[in-house]
């Protein structure tokens, strides 16, 4: 069903292994203005972490690439095990393709792939903020936290109610939810970073996960670094292999000595120190400034 | 047109000889003098330093490694976007990101070097000097077996003309580098030229052992809403499916013109199909790029299914296909 062969790339085991797998779709369904596919992956499942994603083949009409999503759920244990969920925003080819699929059908993916979200080392609160479908691998990551035994708060934000993902799951997973509109039809009217800094307060935050458009992750790094908080965000950038042989899908990012390299964000990344991420030479956002939503989001 | 009465007859129909056991067919070919195992190759800057692949499989499996072009000093390449996916390909900028010759000696060539890997080193370079010297640097260093010279770059001496369009500018790098190297030279060429034979014949006069057929094809798109190009760089070269029946004629043609002239054949190959058709188009090797991107286990698929495809038409070495277009006429 799938290879797998083991190295190590630059000596990072956390990089390790991914495998290409046939798997079978299991469900497909719509969540809100957002689908979910679950596909069954037992290796993929195996060696996933919360912040990782998968790339699947599409099968639209002229498309080459493989698309990647991130890894929205594992289950380990019972009827359901060895089984990965994905959540998609239909925008595009691609994206419009996989709302197609049906249950039994076959995909083709390959994954896990990239940095995780690294575990806090102390225990401290954790607050997690996600944009649009970024909420998604938030909610993976708020089950592993919770696990630990750590406090988890949650922001959740978009442009109006119907692309809020995930309310249900934020409430029951964390001790304190706040959920922010653009429209003011659900929640705060606004945007999450509006509200960080009270969350933050009330939280005892010691760590910021977040996810969501670029433009949102810049002004949430932004954010936690006038309120001197580590930050760890899960970027997206246009990846045409997703395992790190193209460096189409770079970022910069300062060194300790201050230095910027521009980094793969597939193999490097996704998730990356917010605070180490040069934004000011990237396209995304303007400090604390009211832009329009990096590609394929919105928050 | 009037046109004389068509048979429909195939010029020469597989199977014409019995199958063979997959295991009995020679994939081992040679590319400008040196041996290499099987065919497949991969294609510069498709593959960065080899091991990101090496997580999925062993890729000493491969007729040898083209490593990403590097240049004299670092480069760190363009700002993104990078990448634009177009119909059954893709356009990419990446502005040869790469740490400079020097730290890829110190860091990426050992990992290569321990696990055995054949190595055909990429040089690029912005004037016949960067080219001498980064191919210098590289003189004596165990592993590699060729150098694959990256001409698609612009020559600053000549008002940024790419060398690979001017006969005289590819014939200087291919000389200055042919001096310095200690293993074969291969000149990878563009198609965005109106001769390519000219070009070719002119590096093989200047020292190239071989040539590499074809790098991508200069393009463009445009974000019809924003009216912003897709790249940063306004335009990028084009690669995948899209680009392969260029890459075949360019093969072609050089092979009809230089037929001893060895050519690693390069441009939207994916399956094994497509590799017997760069085989049969002249080329003695054939390196894959795009399509990883798409299948990270490309290259063993490839080289499997060549075998099969040999075997299943009773073709004894893969050797026998090169060159072998049956004419119309
Ligand atoms: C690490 C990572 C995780 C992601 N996780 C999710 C997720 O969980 N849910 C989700 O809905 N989307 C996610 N995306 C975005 C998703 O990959 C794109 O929406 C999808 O590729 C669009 O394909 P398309 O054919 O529908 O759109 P098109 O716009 O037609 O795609 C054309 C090309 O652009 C690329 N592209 C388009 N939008 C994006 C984008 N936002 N980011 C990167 N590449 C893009 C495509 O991959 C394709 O190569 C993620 C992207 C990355 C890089
Ligand atoms: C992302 C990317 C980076 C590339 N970088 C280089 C490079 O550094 N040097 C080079 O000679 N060719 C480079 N190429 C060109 C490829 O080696 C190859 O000639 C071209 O992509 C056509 O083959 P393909 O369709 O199999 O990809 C690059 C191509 C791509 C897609
Ligand atoms: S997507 Fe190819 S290197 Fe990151």
């Amino acid at each position: 069903m799938s290879t797998q062969r083991s190295g190590t790339v630059q000596g990072r085991p956390d990089l390790d292994t991914p495998v290409q797998a046939t798997c079978e779709v299991l469900d497909r369904r719509r969540e809100g203005a957002y689908w979910v596919l679950s596909f069954a992956a037992k290796e993929i499942a195996e060696r996933a972490q919360p912040g990782q994603f998968v790339s699947l083949a599409v099968q639209s009409p002229g498309a080459l690439l493989r698309r990647p999503f991130s890894i929205a759920r594992v289950s380990q244990q019972g009827v359901a095990a060895g089984t990965v969920d994905v959540v998609f925003d239909a925008h595009g080819p691609g994206t419009e393709w996989l709302t197609s699929v049906r249950g039994h059908d076959v995909l083709d993916v390959v994954g896990p792939l990239g940095r995780p979200f690294p575990m806090p080392r102390r225990k401290v609160g954790c607050l997690l903020i996600g944009g649009g479908y970024g909420v998604a691998p938030l909610l993976y990551l708020g089950e592993t936290l919770r696990r630990e035994g750590l406090r988890v708060d949650m922001i959740v934000g978009a442009a109006t109610q119907a692309r809020l993902l995930g309310v249900i799951e934020a409430k029951r997973l964390s001790a304190s939810s706040v959920f922010t509109t653009e429209d003011g039809s659900y929640g705060t009217q606004g945007r999450v970073t509006d509200v960080l800094e009270a969350v933050v307060a009330h939280g005892r935050t010691g760590v910021v996960y977040a996810c969501g458009p670029n433009a949102m992750l810049r002004a949430v790094s932004e954010r936690c670094g006038e309120l001197h908080l580590p930050v760890q965000v899960a970027v997206e950038e246009r990846m045409a292999c997703g395992i790190g042989v193209c460096f189409t899908c770079v970022l910069p990012i300062r060194d300790r000595a201050g230095n910027v390299h521009l980094r793969r964000a597939c193999l490097d990344g996704p998730v990356l120190n917010g605070a180490r991420i040069a934004w000011e030479d990237t396209r995304y956002g303007a400090p604390s400034a009211r832009t329009p939503a990096g590609e394929g989001g919105d928050a | 047109m009037s046109a004389s009465p068509v048979r429909d007859q195939p010029a020469r129909a597989w199977p014409r000889r019995r199958s063979l056991d997959p295991a009995d067919v020679d994939l081992r070919v040679q590319l400008a003098g040196v041996a290499l195992p099987n065919p497949i190759t991969t294609a510069s800057g498709c593959f960065a330093s080899g091991v990101e692949v090496d997580r999925f499989y062993d890729v000493t499996e491969l007729g040898a490694i083209v490593v990403k072009s590097v240049t004299r000093e670092p480069r760190a390449g363009l700002p993104t976007p990078r990448m634009a996916e177009t119909p059954s390909g893709m356009l990419n900028a990446i502005g040869l990101q790469n740490p400079g010759v020097d730290a890829w000696l110190a860091r990426d060539l050992p990992w290569l070097q321990d696990r055995g890997a054949r190595v055909v080193a990429s040089i690029a370079g912005n004037s016949v000097e960067d080219f001498a010297t980064v191919a210098g640097r590289l003189r004596g260093q165990p592993g590699i077996i060729a150098i694959e010279v990256n001409l698609s770059c612009p020559n600053v001496e000549e008002r940024g003309l790419v060398f690979a369009c001017s006969a005289t500018d590819s014939q200087e790098v291919i000389a200055a580098v042919r001096a310095e190297a200690s293993v074969p030279v291969l000149a990878k060429l563009t198609s965005d030229v109106t001769d390519v034979v000219s070009i070719a014949e002119a590096v093989v006069d200047a020292g190239a052992d071989g040539v590499t057929l074809i790098n991508t094809l200069l393009g463009m798109a445009i974000d019809p809403d924003t009216g912003r190009p897709e790249l940063w760089n306004t335009y990028g070269g084009l690669s995948g499916p899209a680009i392969r029946p260029v890459a075949l004629r360019n093969v072609h043609q050089v092979h009809q013109a230089l037929p001893d002239v060895p050519i690693l054949g390069c441009g939207g190959a994916r399956t094994v199909e497509d590799v017997v058709q760069f085989l049969r188009a002249g080329a003695s090797a054939v390196a894959v790029g795009t399509a990883t991107f798409v299948d990270p286990f490309v290259g063993p698929r490839l080289i499997a299914g060549l075998r099969t495809w040999c075997a299943e038409r009773g073709i004894a070495a893969v050797t026998d296909l090169v060159g072998d277009v049956q004419p119309w006429r």
